[in-house]
């Protein structure tokens, strides 16, 4: 896959800078995800991570900075730090997960997936008049919306619990029921936020797999906060690496890995012989 | 000028009595996060436990005023301490950490039986009391309009500086308060550290009450007159100035107290008195509107 | 304060104590206001003693509690078998719900005809039925979406008196004015929504009680346009679609349909039309909940960050939902006021809004048939101690309070899905949220 030169990047952040009072929490921050590929955000606890992922899907308001979203196949330019958080998901096309996760839990993991897919079916209902009478329109979207649902069940492998109240499913059932969920959106951009957290090896696994058939099949860009190597590394097609609020390395996962400066973050310490510790996790 | 000083003073007084009843309401607030609709309740039936306590007093010949008071004051306190301690071991504390909505129906129909129990017991008549405390101080004088400051005002001003002082410094200072901004904090936490929850709670519970008795018995003596309803109008005010100032804040719910005497008091004498409920109530709207944290309150953010 | 001292057994030191405990704290509470009354006197007031009560109250209070330390706290192992059971009746429950549904209808719709119904018995069940209505109509607000509303009686009030208003200057049937008022209440409800809807759950609570009494107020107060605490009156009485319930005249009701004049007709007519009005909000509200945006207000309850970052405007979601309560809060109002003929600002304060809120919290936040449960249980049970005058209102107090602590999610507790891919399984309420404003 080539990235074609003259075309903006999918997600483009600029200068972003956020501060709470009197903490500075992002500096002059910029970096690209491409299309189509996956972008890890990476650094130790307390840089910034959560932080950038607010202000890019708008529960943030940045204290200074641009955030560009551009649609590759419409040319449709967004820019979200001056977007609503809603508006991100709905018209630039940007669908998030949680650190905590956040699934409606007294709904079904089905229903979970059918809110996710709310303002198409709203206007296919004519904003709730049709849908009363029942429009023939209306049931065709609804048919269709249970089609996409059970389409990412079965990737997610969740098809046994659809009717089952979200919060019974195990810990890495509801991870995965969140990333289907936010698929269901239909975003352009994915944004995770420690998706492995919490989960074996074998799972962390199949996320790796998850997410690398959600980049080739649905061909969106994928970016995620990650402390689990094993995904990083084996994953991502670029690395971002923040500390302090301040971005110390951006490059291949090859690059970051010999980084001293991302050594030096994580480690504290400048000798060379501690990189095994993360080459160790390359695939 | 002279009609404002005066309207000041008597708002001063008003923002008092609501400000002793609306740390009730944000203390418990504040520790376990409910709204207690009961304490206006508890507010009138400290009002006729005082009232009961000074009329048995006179009645056995016990005429020194100032000592008399005292002793009611101190009894009432305890009295309808025992109140709040006993609403929440039976209506709240069954109910604790689970659905948030329940204890407010327990807690409205905690209120609907003090207001009938009393009404029972004492009859649905009002109750006067003949002015105990009498005569004051005038001011200044100008075109004929005096400015006073009667001795109940004084009084009512001076017990609500007193108290205020008191229970801000048990706070602060004392292991009880430590314990209840723990339990503020992060109840579960607190448990685990040694803190005993529930009887920290409790305290929080007769503390308010107690706070509220005093309201009460200034409420006799300034007004003089009650009945079994005033718990609710006066609940409901003080439920504003506390939410007014920002919920779970001390000087908070004093200052919200404050506002709220005071719209009443300068609404009713410039503007209409039929209005004046509606003027507290519009001005916490709008208020929260643009501030919704309250005035002093902590604005709470989520963490995403 | 249970204390075993052997596993099972009974501790009497420490029981006695207890209730010994227990008989000071009630001594406290009831002897200084119920053993001291104050009657008017030449000088005041004048103390009267009365301790009988007191010793009754302060006996029972130790008395029971002993019964309850030997009874109930020390109970054999086995205690496990009562949550058992109490799980298996909830869902014994909603296994009758499906048929429960139905049979009440059917009751309902039979009603006005079995013998037993007679003018007192169909008031009744008006009564009942109203706040049916109400009841599903704030749970919509309160219940879906989880935005705790104070205020609910303030849509009631603008419902009857915008009827009343509007019939009174404009004549037009009664089919015309109702749509109208329950517009002009759901109106109502979006001004106030839009600026308040932000504030998390308590504050938005205080702010909809708030409005609640502000609604009240003015229509006590705003004269010119409300009559006051006059109230208006005159209201046009409901007609058989133009045919007037009279006795006499030449075109009736019971002339057209060559019955004999009862005044039971209109009784009838109204009973029908409040059933109606009734159904017609359940099946709103059913219907709703399986479309999006009734699944948007279940999402909102449960976690309204979640539904925003999936693109939800939960503004919009919010005030729809505050609409479609208040505006059958309007109509229910609309019916109060051609039911009554008359109507006054009495007849809406804040305690009307907490039976509301009440009742349906404790049907169940969410479910249709508990509501209705909750209804007939509150007021019907309320009249039904009718006899017992002024401790009536306590006993409700008492019962409300009880109740509460009984079964906290309230009588029907569990959730059901609005769409399923194989089978149709309740969600407990234990798992569901109540919503944070």
């Amino acid at each position: 896959m080539t990235t074609d030169a003259v075309t903006p990047p999918l997600l483009t952040v600029e200068h972003l800078t956020m501060r709470f009072g009197g903490l500075l929490a992002i500096d002059d921050l910029s970096f690209e995800a491409a299309d189509r590929k996956i972008t890890a955000l990476i650094g130790p606890n307390g840089a910034g991570k959560t932080t950038v992922f607010n202000c890019i899907t708008g529960f943030y308001k940045p204290t200074q900075g641009r955030i560009t979203l551009h649609h590759g196949d419409t040319g449709a330019e967004f820019l979200l730090e001056r977007m609503d958080d809603f508006r991100i998901t709905q018209k630039a096309k940007v669908a998030r997960t949680f650190q905590n996760i956040r699934l409606f839990g007294g709904m079904t993991v089905l229903e979970n997936l059918l809110v996710a897919q709310h303002n198409t079916l709203m206007l296919a209902s004519r904003f709730t008049i049709g849908g009363i009478f029942g429009i023939a329109g209306y049931k065709h979207a609804e048919r269709e919306s249970i089609e996409l649902a059970k389409y990412w069940l079965e990737k997610v492998r969740l098809t046994e619990r659809a009717d089952d109240p979200a919060s019974d499913l195990p810990y890495g059932g509801q991870r995965r029921l969140e990333i289907a969920r936010a698929m269901c959106t239909m975003p352009k951009l994915l944004c995770l936020d420690e998706p492995a957290a919490g989960l074996n090896p074998r799972e962390s696994q199949e996320l790796n797999e998850l997410l690398q058939y959600i980049r080739d099949q649905h061909r969106i860009g994928v970016l995620l906060i990650e402390h689990d190597m094993s995904v990083v590394m084996g994953i991502s097609d670029h690395i971002v690496v923040l500390d302090y609020g301040q971005k110390i390395s951006d490059g291949t996962p090859e690059e970051v890995r010999r980084d001293p400066n991302v050594i030096r973050a994580y480690l504290g310490v400048d000798e060379e012989e501690e990189i095994p510790e993360i080459e160790g996790a390359a695939p | 000028m002279e009609y404002f000083f005066q309207q000041l003073i008597n708002g001063i007084t008003l923002g008092s009595i609501y400000g002793l009843i609306a740390i009730g309401y944000t203390m418990v607030y504040g520790i376990i996060g409910m709204i207690n609709f009961a304490h206006g309740d508890v507010f009138m039936v400290g009002a006729f436990i005082a009232l009961i306590l000074f009329i048995g007093l006179l009645s056995i010949g016990f005429t020194f005023v100032p000592l008399a008071l005292l002793l009611v004051l101190m009894a009432a306190m305890l009295l309808t301490g025992v109140y709040g301690w006993t609403i929440e071991r039976m209506a709240y504390r069954p109910l604790r950490g689970s659905f948030r909505l329940a204890p407010l129906i327990t807690a409205i129909g905690m209120s609907i039986v003090l207001q009938n129990y009393i009404q029972i017991a004492q009859g649905a008549r009002v109750k006067p009391l003949q002015p105990v405390i009498t005569g004051g101080y005038q001011i200044l004088e100008k075109d004929g309009f005096t400015v006073n400051i009667s001795n109940i005002q004084i009084m009512i001003v001076v017990t609500t500086v007193v108290l205020m002082t008191v229970f801000s410094l048990i706070i602060a200072k004392t292991p009880l308060g430590r314990s209840q901004r723990a339990c503020e904090q992060d109840r579960k936490m607190a448990s685990l550290l040694g803190v005993n929850v529930d009887r920290t709670i409790s305290a929080t519970f007769v503390m308010g009450a107690a706070l509220a008795s005093v309201a009460g018995l200034m409420y006799v003596l300034y007004y003089g007159v009650i009945d079994f309803f005033i718990g609710f109008v006066a609940g409901v005010k003080a439920f504003t100035a506390a939410v007014l100032g920002g919920i779970g804040s001390l000087p908070g719910a004093m200052l919200g107290g404050m506002v709220i005497g005071m719209i009443e008091t300068f609404w009713s004498a410039y503007f209409t008195i039929e209005y004046k409920d509606v003027a507290a109530f519009s001005v916490l709207a709008l208020v929260l509107i643009f501030l919704p944290s309250g005035l002093l309150g902590r604005p709470e953010v989520e963490k995403v | 304060m249970a204390e075993a001292g052997k596993a099972g057994g009974l501790n009497l030191a420490a029981t006695i104590k207890d209730c010994l405990l227990a008989g000071l704290v009630a001594l406290a509470i009831f002897g200084p206001t119920l053993g001291l009354v104050t009657i008017p006197g030449p000088g005041g007031l004048d103390l009267v003693q009365r301790w009988t009560p007191v010793a009754i109250a302060v006996a029972l209070v130790v008395g029971g509690r002993f019964l309850l330390h030997v009874f109930w706290w020390n109970r054999e192992p086995g205690e496990g078998a009562v949550a058992g059971a109490r799980a298996a009746v909830t869902l014994r429950l909603v296994g009758l719900g499906r048929y429960a549904g139905p049979a009440l209808l059917a009751f309902a719709v039979a009603l006005p005809f079995l013998p037993f119904a007679d003018r007192y018995i169909l008031d009744l069940s008006i009564l009942v039925l109203t706040y049916v209505m109400l009841g599903w109509g704030l749970n919509i607000v309160v219940g879906l979406a989880g935005l705790l509303d104070l205020g609910y009686v303030a849509f009631y009030a603008v419902g009857a008196y915008s009827y009343a208003l509007i019939a009174q200057h404009f004549g037009w049937s009664f089919w015309v004015c109702l749509p109208l008022a329950g517009l002009f209440a759901a109106f109502f409800g979006v001004i106030l929504g839009f600026p308040v809807l932000r504030l998390r759950g308590d504050y938005l609570a205080i702010v909809t009680l708030a409005f609640g009494e502000i609604v009240r107020v003015v229509l006590l107060n705003w004269y010119t346009f409300t009559n006051g605490p006059d109230g208006i009156s005159g209201i046009p009485r409901p007609s058989f679609f133009g045919l007037p319930f009279d006795r006499l005249g030449d075109v009736t009701f019971h002339k057209t349909f060559g019955l004999e004049y009862s005044s039971l007709h209109r009784i009838i007519f109204l009973y029908f039309l409040i059933l109606i009005l009734a159904l017609v909000t359940n099946f709103v509200t059913v219907r709703l909940r399986r479309l999006p945006v009734g699944r948007a207000w279940e999402a909102l309850r449960e976690d309204e960050i979640a539904c925003r970052s999936l693109g939800l405007n939960t503004t919009n979601t919010k005030l729809t939902a505050f609409a479609m309560g208040a505006m059958f809060a309007g109509f229910a109002g609309s019916f109060f006021a051609t039911r009554q003929g008359f109507i006054s600002p009495e007849s809406f304060v804040f305690m009307e809004s907490a039976l509301v809120l009440a009742i349906v919290v404790l049907g169940g936040m969410g479910s249709q048939i508990g509501v209705v449960i909750a209804a007939v249980v509150m007021i019907g049970g309320f009249e039904v101690f009718r006899e017992a005058e002024q401790f009536r209102m306590l006993i409700f107090g008492l019962a409300m309070v009880s109740i509460m602590v009984w079964r906290p999610r309230g009588l029907i507790a569990v959730r059901t899905p609005s769409v399923f891919l194989k089978e149709k399984k309740v969600i407990s309420a234990d798992l569901v949220q109540e919503g944070h404003g």
